[in-house]
């Protein structure tokens, strides 16, 4: 089977736009994307789209009557955080079935203000506050409390990986915010569920990514292998039954399932990733994903982030790009936001947080339901 | 007219029996030995059907883990402790944490708690129904 490549990938700038409509944010992405293959969007086949809050109105045929409306087949997706990566996965398994040879996928999103979760409970009253929280926030501080409770992982050390994301994110001027946050700054912001503070939290913003997919053949007729990023893996898992699933969200296990299969398909391990974007929704997450995705032993990944082998110029990079805390978390344009970094880096394209001779690179999402995205991405062949 | 309607459980696997105390009830699955809370007929986690039976829960537990929430929802009475706990012989329920200072150096991961039976806040449903919850405290 013909491999497929990512020949265009372009994200806008995270922010806030709420003068703008939602099929107006993607399908700015979406062109940026054609302009950095050089195709048009008479060029593309079909098109994957990928938005959680309008998952009902259509999003990418509206995308498509911004920019061209081609009579292709669209395929919108929903699943929770990983819609983004799920958009990406079917383009991709439509080109590596060879039903296409050259697709879109976008990711969207526009996000309110203030906290996620907590909404659910059916009949009744409220459960919010009476039968603990089901606010995000809280959900993944009981995860990280998990964490805490094997392998005495502190507030201090959670509390670094917002450090080190908000630091990658002063190098990246897509990210929503490029701000310094000293660790007494994290740890002293207004406290939202212990142990993760405000600056612990991802950021609600808008945002548009996308990527352009081709097969082999089609990558070489057009001209673009070049620059053209192998996808060596994708994974995507739902949550295998848990002990405790009904009241606490398992985060970990379809992780690891989805990073075994990935490896397994890319014919490498975790040793041979040179950078990871990874699902820091909040900073007690990032800290369970190192593990997760085998870039340390169980229990090592307090040490990992105390010794910086996750910053710039570590061991293996994590969240260059700042993360889901720093650069924004627009739900439904995460998942191709992540490849676009990690493409840029395999690119050598990253500027000034670029990642030093990257060969490999690995993306994860993990949307809450459950729904983990995995893709391993491989550098273009030295020319 | 003014006669005190009786509370209603503010969720479906808390019973409240007309006489004797009230309970958490989880569906034990014949096959597996697997705890749901809920109604259900098939097992998600072995997959067989019809299979379900229901289980008292014991109102003694551990806590598992917790979050001290401090940002909720406007109306909401802050600092509340979410905690999760692992009932004694299986299910684990998720809830409020009351009778502990919010602060984490006094909150023990894997301290005793016992389950306790109370009105759910103050909270009413819009017909004025009001509800009987549970939450954990401290056990001695």
């Amino acid at each position: 089977m013909s491999d497929a490549y990512v020949v265009g990938v372009d994200m806008i700038k995270f922010g806030r736009f709420p003068e703008r409509t939602v099929p107006q944010i993607g399908s700015e992405a979406a062109l940026l994307a054609l302009d950095d293959a050089g195709l048009s969007i008479q060029d593309v086949q079909a098109l994957y789209c990928g938005n959680l809050y309008q998952a009902g109105a259509m999003v990418g045929q509206r995308i498509l009557q911004e920019i061209g409306q081609t009579g292709i087949p669209v395929v919108n997706t929903a699943n929770a955080c990983a819609t983004g990566a799920t958009a990406f996965r079917e383009a991709w398994m439509a080109v590596k079935a060879g039903v296409y040879d050259l697709v879109l996928a976008v990711g969207v999103e526009q996000m309110g203000k203030g906290l996620l979760g907590g909404g659910g409970g059916g009949k009744g009253i409220p459960k919010e506050g009476l039968l603990g929280s089901g606010l995000m926030p809280a959900v993944f501080a009981e995860a990280g409390m998990e964490h805490a409770k094997k392998y005495g992982t502190s507030f201090e050390q959670f509390a670094k990986v917002s450090v080190k994301n908000h630091h990658h994110s002063t190098l990246n001027p897509k990210a929503m915010y490029q701000i310094e946050t000293p660790l007494e700054m994290v740890m002293n912001a207004e406290m939202i569920a212990y142990p993760n503070t405000k600056l612990m939290c991802s950021v609600n913003v808008d945002g548009s990514a996308a990527a352009v997919i081709a097969s082999e053949s089609k990558a070489r007729e057009l001209g673009l292998m070049k620059r053209a990023i192998r996808v060596r893996g994708s994974a995507l898992t739902s949550d295998p039954w848990q002990e405790r699933d009904l009241v606490m969200p398992d985060v970990n296990t379809c992780t690891r399932q989805a990073a075994k299969t990935a490896y397994e398909m890319a014919g490498c391990g975790p040793e041979d990733i040179d950078l990871v974007e990874l699902h820091d929704c909040f900073a007690t997450a990032e800290i369970l994903h190192y593990e997760n995705l085998g870039l340390c032993g169980d229990g090592e990944a307090g040490k990992m982030i105390d010794e910086g082998q996750t910053a710039l110029g570590g061991k293996v990079p994590v969240n260059c790009s700042g993360g889901l805390l720093s650069k924004g978390h627009p739900l439904g344009a995460t998942g191709i936001a992540n490849i676009y970094e990690v493409a840029t880096h395999l690119r050598g394209e990253a500027g000034k947080r670029q990642v030093e001779g990257a060969r490999l690179g690995l993306t994860h999402v993990i949307g809450l339901g459950s729904a983990c995205a995995i893709h391993v991405l491989e550098a273009p062949a030295a020319a | 007219m003014s006669e005190e309607k009786a509370a209603l459980p503010a969720v479906p696997w808390l019973k409240i029996p007309e006489s004797g105390d009230p309970y958490l009830e989880g569906m034990q699955c014949g096959e597996c030995g697997a705890i749901f809370l809920g109604d259900r007929n098939v097992c998600s986690k072995c997959g067989a059907r019809d299979r379900m039976s229901p289980k008292r829960l014991s109102n003694q537990g551990s806590l598992y883990v917790y979050s001290i929430v401090h940002r909720s929802f406007p109306g909401i009475e802050v600092p509340y402790v979410s905690a999760i706990v692992d009932l004694e012989g299986g299910g684990t329920v998720k809830g409020n944490l009351v009778d502990v200072d919010p602060d984490p150096e006094k909150i023990p991961l894997g301290m005793p708690v016992e389950v306790v039976y109370a009105d759910a806040l103050g909270r009413k449903d819009k017909d004025g129904n009001h509800y009987l919850s549970y939450f954990f405290q401290p056990r001695q």
